[in-house]
């Protein structure tokens, strides 16, 4: 039977480039950089192109970068290290609702640490508004971190207008671009970001490689204190073949991007076109335009997204889904709350995230293949016998 | 994914007795508290037995499998039986269900039950318009 992963938001293969790149420093290379003899030279140097590529990726210097195993990390580093930093100037940090839980969940602690939190709306796309983040600022702020684009639905902030807004007020802003780095043009000198989290295996490259850019202006504590790897920042022997992996998948996607987009939001929006002919009731969650070029998040009405992510793992189509019965915490998604989606379309919510081995001929097969359980999940909807009596009556 | 037993995969992916009947003696309803999920039972009783019972489902594996199980438990049982069913002999029947989709289990006994007591109802007002 065919395999075909739809899930490359959560995990993809690398490039082969990017393993062939890593492979000699298990082994030939396996010295640590930190070392004074001749055997830190290879990793080292290394490690310091590796940083270059990271950094050229989002228009930064190298020194501006500092790795860390996950996009995680990086938004509890920024976040906590800032306020760490800058404790004396404020109490208060502005987010969204629809930030990872990464950040979600740290303010959480923060908020019972006695900081204020103000989590700002997004509109029915998934959109924060600037002109609530400029009404949200007082002089207590002294964090503004709002993601550069949603991991589940897609949306892409105006990540420029709400920069400048927590610009001319003095506040520093972090974003969360763990989703988008690699797919979208990120130019950290032209946005004015104090801090930006990125990850590398969101672009081909290994997991737990992953980095925090702090501009130059910018403080921070570390929260991992010991050596001096990492200026500091960051201390550990560094996980040096999957940052030489991360290196490469940096350097891959700068070059790359402009094709790697086209070609993808070509096949992405050509899938997004059959399935909405063919399989009826179907809804697009985010925004329309505005949106990673890979991401696609789609409401089958009537249904529940386990029993459909069950239906076409058994087709060999991998997908994930927002339903509360497929999280752990039995929730569904806050994101899909948070754009006001209703719990029975929340329920039904698929994500399919494309990556490099997806190609136009899986296109049909796939359609086929959630078209037909779409149907049969649907005939034991006592959601869908209730709509179509509805249609019958009003007939 | 989570892990389920093959028997639960095998009532998931040949569900039994899905649908409604239409002239139902018993229906009964449930929606999951917790994550929000429906089960819609309808029951066919001749003699004090369940005739005849169908059902449909809007939740996750575990809850499709919970009810095709309930509908095959039910099925030739008097009514007396039928609700002595219980949501862990459900589970129990179906090899077990993974600690966070136990609550689905819970949702199938009560549908059945809702839908019994809904027939002995509708037998008691028959019963008294009778005499
Ligand atoms: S019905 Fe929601 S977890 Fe089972």
């Amino acid at each position: 039977m065919k395999k075909i992963s739809l899930d490359n938001q959560a995990a993809s293969p690398l490039e082969p480039a990017v393993l062939e790149a890593m492979l000699p420093f298990f082994t030939e290379h396996y010295g640590n950089p930190s070392s004074g003899h001749e055997l830190g030279n290879a990793p080292r140097k290394a490690l310091e192109g590796a940083r270059a590529s990271v950094a050229g990726l989002i228009n930064a210097e190298p020194r501006e970068i500092i790795f860390t195993a996950s996009a995680s990390e990086s938004n509890n580093l920024a976040i906590k290290g800032l306020l760490a930093a800058n404790r004396s100037k404020g109490n208060h940090i502005i987010s969204s609702s629809v930030e990872h839980f990464s950040v979600l969940n740290q303010l959480k602690t923060l908020e019972k640490e006695g900081f204020a939190v103000t989590l700002l709306p997004v509109d029915q796309y998934g959109l924060v508004n600037p002109v609530q983040l400029e009404q949200a600022i007082t002089d207590k702020t002294i964090l503004v971190s709002i993601q550069a684009a949603n991991p589940e639905i897609g949306t892409i902030q105006p990540l420029d207008d709400l920069v400048k807004v927590a610009e001319s007020k003095g506040v520093p802003f972090h974003t969360d671009a763990a989703a988008a780095a690699g797919w979208i043009e990120i130019d950290v000198k032209k946005t004015g970001v104090a801090l930006l989290s990125l990850a590398g295996d969101q672009f081909y490259g290994p997991k737990g490689s992953a980095a925090l850019y702090i501009s130059q202006k910018t403080r921070i504590r570390p929260l991992i204190e010991g050596g001096i790897q990492e200026r500091g920042l960051r201390a550990g022997t560094e996980n040096v073949p999957a940052l030489v992996g991360l290196g490469v998948a940096a350097k891959l996607a700068s070059e790359t991007m402009a094709q790697r987009v086209k070609a993808i939001t070509l096949l992405r929006d050509q899938l997004k076109e059959r399935l909405l002919e063919n399989v009826p009731h179907l809804h697009l969650n985010g925004h329309p335009k505005q949106r990673l070029p890979h991401n696609l998040n789609l409401s089958v009405q009537f249904v529940e997204g386990e029993a459909l992510l069950l239906r076409m793992n058994m087709a060999g189509i991998y997908v994930s889904s927002g339903s509360s019965c497929t999280s752990q915490a039995l929730k569904s998604s806050h994101v899909l709350a948070a754009i006001g989606l209703p719990p029975e379309l929340a329920q039904g919510s698929l994500l399919l995230s494309l990556g490099r081995q997806n190609n136009a001929e899986e296109v049909p097969y796939i359609t086929e293949q959630l078209a037909a359980v779409a149907d049969l999940l649907r005939r034991m909807s006592p959601l869908y016998h209730q709509y179509l009596k509805e249609v019958q009556n009003n007939a | 994914m989570p892990e389920y037993s093959d028997k639960v995969m095998d009532h998931f992916s040949n569900p039994r007795n899905i649908g409604e009947i239409g002239e139902a003696d018993g229906m009964g309803e449930v929606g999951n508290p917790v994550c929000g999920d429906m089960m819609k039972f309808t029951i066919k009783v001749k003699d004090n037995r369940i005739e005849d019972v169908k059902y449909l489902t809007f939740g996750c594996g575990a809850a499709i499998a919970v009810s095709s199980m309930v509908s095959e438990m039910a099925k030739g049982k008097t009514l007396e039986e039928a609700l002595k069913i219980t949501n862990k002999q459900v589970a129990e029947e179906l090899d077990g269900l993974p600690g966070n989709k136990l609550h689905c289990s819970n949702l199938g006994a009560d549908a059945l039950h809702k839908a019994i007591e809904d027939y002995m109802e509708k037998q008691g007002v028959k019963g008294e318009n009778a005499s």
